[in-house]
């Protein structure tokens, strides 16, 4: 039986597992909403903006390691999507985007809200497709699904004309897929694992820095079996965080630009770093000629371009992580013995000191202002029984989410790392909630990000996504405030966000839940309110405006030179301000 | 340091732009890239000239494997390889310049292939320093066009037959 070319997506979709598609209409697209219309096997949310399509389908991706799929239509459509697009690819999301295209005939005639999808997304994508024959459909969707989720994984773009949507032929799936030009290495280098093995077993001060490949690659098992066996502290990157039990005695927290007073030193003092998954990205590497001097390096990544992209690499092994992992620990179960915990006795001893001597740490007055680490510190303290998800957006929040809400799991971490898209954290959220109906799915966000998709909260209350956002309010886009206080001499150029909207109003203009903590005794109470509701929530916590996020390294700096708290001239301009003084909105406005 | 990377990609719409893209997008320097098809149809064979230090060589070839349509990378610096390019020139030819130029064409090994009573259109290959220099001794003439294909290259076999005999010859 012959069938349309609409007909054969949604058998392709059904036969590469898909349960749910992120999607906007518009003409070109029209037939394959049609036939969607006409099944019931995979469900298809409708959002209010192609972004937000794509980056429901990032945190679809990222909650369950299975692609993200979203479909939007040509022109505006295909723009609208290129952010998450270039946010997946920046942080390896498995997606798929199929986009609509005009009529083949009508292709490079500037039609009617025509765009040249492929050219638009080539850099940001790991790879995509223009499907100019029915013919070709359903192999390229095939082969749009396999380069997506096979070796590092990345967003693929399937861009389909009209006139192939309504096309009709034979439907034939293939069964397998070869590539020629794509043959990711899994497998390890023997001789090479052997080395590291061997430097693991003499190393006096190693250090394990991994990264979102580990989530990927499901090796989080391996990857305590290795630490535990060793006894080696574990540096997380952003992407990385719940790879490793944040609340393990060897974990270190967080590394990076503002990650935690020994996870950085750990990786500065270290003399050997085990990079596993990780891309060692400026963020992490601070000033690169002065970055871990004394450390020899392993690096395990199944993309070869990440290896001595950067920095320097002693032993590299293109695999991947599972699988080297595993071949790793096979090798040391059979030669570790006590002498290593002798050995690195004073590096722990050191370690230690680091951890006490500078904790995470902030001041929170009991009738003082809320400060924005006290409400994600209380947030992880009530949710952690009920393994929740968390998602953020990007700024001063999701650093201190990162530091303060410690997942013990993987898959449970949604945010952007490499692009740093404000306005991921809502439709992500959404889009693990649409894969996970049951579970606890947080939204921690700012006021300036969340209004970058704010416009989700329709879909969210359509489709009954009961999202909880939590919005640490401070008035200000507050990272770059933090920058301007401590690099511009306080000028705050066009960071002063003032106090609109009212977002409990705005919540419940959507049909949604909006509830305020008005002073921090009510935190608890108003928190537990949000957490039983079966809605979506948005609970508006209006936090301490000039707190700023520690340690930071600043931009380039050296990564054990870390800034631990506010400068004595910032204490001074902020004691006792609890709000935006006429001063400050001077400065506002004249700069 | 150049580099000549000799890169076998699919023959399809869309894989030169994937490559120039990779190249501008990370900023890597082509000096010339030369692309046609190969024996096989489906696929076709680029020369790209590029230059930078070593860590940069190794992000370019390792970049261009990454890219899904390609299906080989050698960087022929590696290893002995011939090189090649092809320039035609089209050169103002005055009475009392006649002449020279057809002597320049015959020291180059070069040949006319067009020729009005004003111009001759000469086509030389070789290296890219024999192109320099040609076209150096006919700009006094006046070189009213010049095209230049990039260079092409392909790494020499080796030479174990030869090495063979030659070992031989000393023990005797």
């Amino acid at each position: 039986m012959k069938l349309t070319g609409a007909e054969i997506f949604i058998e392709c979709l059904k036969r590469e597992g898909v349960k749910t598609v992120f999607a906007l209409p518009g003409g070109v697209v029209l037939k394959i909403f049609d036939t969607f219309h006409q099944q019931k096997d995979v469900e298809v949310i409708l959002t209010r903006h192609e972004q937000g399509a794509g980056h429901m389908a990032e945190g679809y991706a990222k909650a369950t390691g299975k692609a993200g799929v979203c479909l939007v239509t040509s022109g505006p459509g295909m723009t609208n999507v290129i952010t998450a697009l270039a946010d997946a690819y920046m942080d390896s999301v498995p997606l798929v985007c199929f986009s609509g295209q005009v009529p083949t005939s009508l292709i490079g005639n500037d039609a009617f809200q025509e765009a040249d999808n492929v050219g638009l997304s080539r850099p940001c994508t790991k790879y995509n497709f223009l499907v100019k024959d029915v013919n070709d459909l359903a192999g390229m969707i095939k082969e749009a699904f396999y380069i997506a989720t096979t070796g590092r994984p990345g967003p693929v773009l399937v861009d389909i004309p009209k006139d192939v949507s309504m096309a009709k032929t034979e439907f034939t799936y293939p069964s397998s897929v070869s590539i020629r030009g794509y043959n990711p290495t899994y497998e390890g280098n023997k001789w090479q694992i052997k080395q590291a093995a061997e430097a693991i077993m003499k190393a006096k001060k190693p250090i394990l820095y991994v990264g979102g490949g580990v989530v990927f690659s499901k090796a989080s098992q391996e990857l305590l079996e290795l630490a535990e066996m060793t006894q080696i502290p574990v540096d997380m990157t952003l992407m990385g965080l719940g790879a490793f039990p944040g609340e393990h005695p060897l974990s270190m927290g967080m590394l990076g630009m503002h990650g935690t007073y020994q996870a950085n030193m750990a990786m500065h003092y270290s003399d050997l770093v085990i990079a596993i998954g990780a891309r060692f990205d400026d963020r992490v590497t601070g000033k690169v000629s002065e970055f871990c001097p004394h450390a020899k390096v392993i690096h395990v990544d199944i993309d070869p371009t990440s290896i001595r992209k950067n920095i320097h690499v002693d032993i590299p092994i293109v695999g991947d992580c599972k699988t080297v992992l595993r071949e790793l620990n096979q090798i040391l179960r059979a030669t570790v013995n006590g002498e290593q915990k002798d050995l690195r006795k004073p590096w722990w001893d050191q370690i230690r000191e680091w951890q006490q001597a500078h904790p995470l740490t902030y001041q929170q007055e009991k009738d003082g202002p809320i400060k924005p680490q006290q409400v994600v510190k209380r947030l992880f303290e009530l949710t952690k029984d009920r393994d929740p998800i968390v998602a953020t957006d990007v700024g001063q929040h999701q650093m201190w989410a990162a530091q303060y809400f410690k997942l013990a799991k993987p898959n449970r971490w949604l945010t952007s790392g490499g692009l740093g898209t404000m306005g991921f954290g809502f439709p992500a959220a959404m889009g693990a909630q649409a894969a996970f109906r049951d579970r606890l799915v947080l939204c921690i966000a700012g006021d300036g990000s969340v209004q970058m998709n704010m416009q989700e909260m329709a879909t969210a209350v359509v489709n009954k996504l009961p999202v909880k956002i939590i919005i640490l309010n401070n008035g200000f886009h507050g990272m770059v405030r933090q920058w301007q206080d401590l690099f511009y001499e306080g000028r705050y150029a066009s960071s002063y966000l003032d106090t609109t909207p009212d977002f409990v109003k705005l919540a419940d203009a959507y049909g949604a839940v909006g509830l305020r903590v008005k002073k921090v005794g009510d935190l608890d109470a108003v928190l537990k309110e949000a957490l039983s509701t079966d809605k979506p929530v948005i609970v508006d916590v209006p936090t301490y405006p000039y707190e700023n996020c520690y340690p930071m390294i600043p931009a380039g700096g050296c990564n054990h030179e870390m800034i631990l708290e506010d400068p004595p001239e910032l204490k001074k301009k902020q004691s006792g301000s609890t709000k935006v003084t006429p001063e400050d909105k001077d400065t506002v406005l004249t700069a | 340091m150049e580099h000549i990377i000799s890169v076998t990609v699919e023959n399809k719409f869309g894989v030169l732009s994937r490559v120039a893209g990779l190249f501008s997008g990370r900023g890597f320097n082509i000096e010339s890239l030369s692309v046609a098809p190969t024996l096989d149809p489906s696929m076709s064979q680029m020369t790209i000239v590029t230059s930078g230090d070593e860590r940069i060589i190794e992000q370019i070839v390792k970049q261009l494997n990454k890219l899904i349509d390609v299906i080989k990378v050698v960087d022929l610096n590696e290893t002995e390889f011939v090189s090649r390019e092809t320039a035609i020139i089209k050169v103002h030819t005055k009475d009392q310049d006649r002449a020279e130029a057809l002597r320049i064409v015959d020291i180059f090994r070069a040949n006319v292939i067009d020729s009005t009573p004003t111009t001759y259109t000469i086509e030389v290959s070789g290296d890219p320093k024999k192109i320099e220099a040609i076209i150096n001794l006919l700009q006094p003439l006046g070189i009213k066009d010049l095209v230049r294909t990039g260079r092409v290259a392909v790494a020499r076999e080796p030479v174990r037959t030869a090495a063979v005999h030659a070992k031989k010859v000393a023990r005797e």
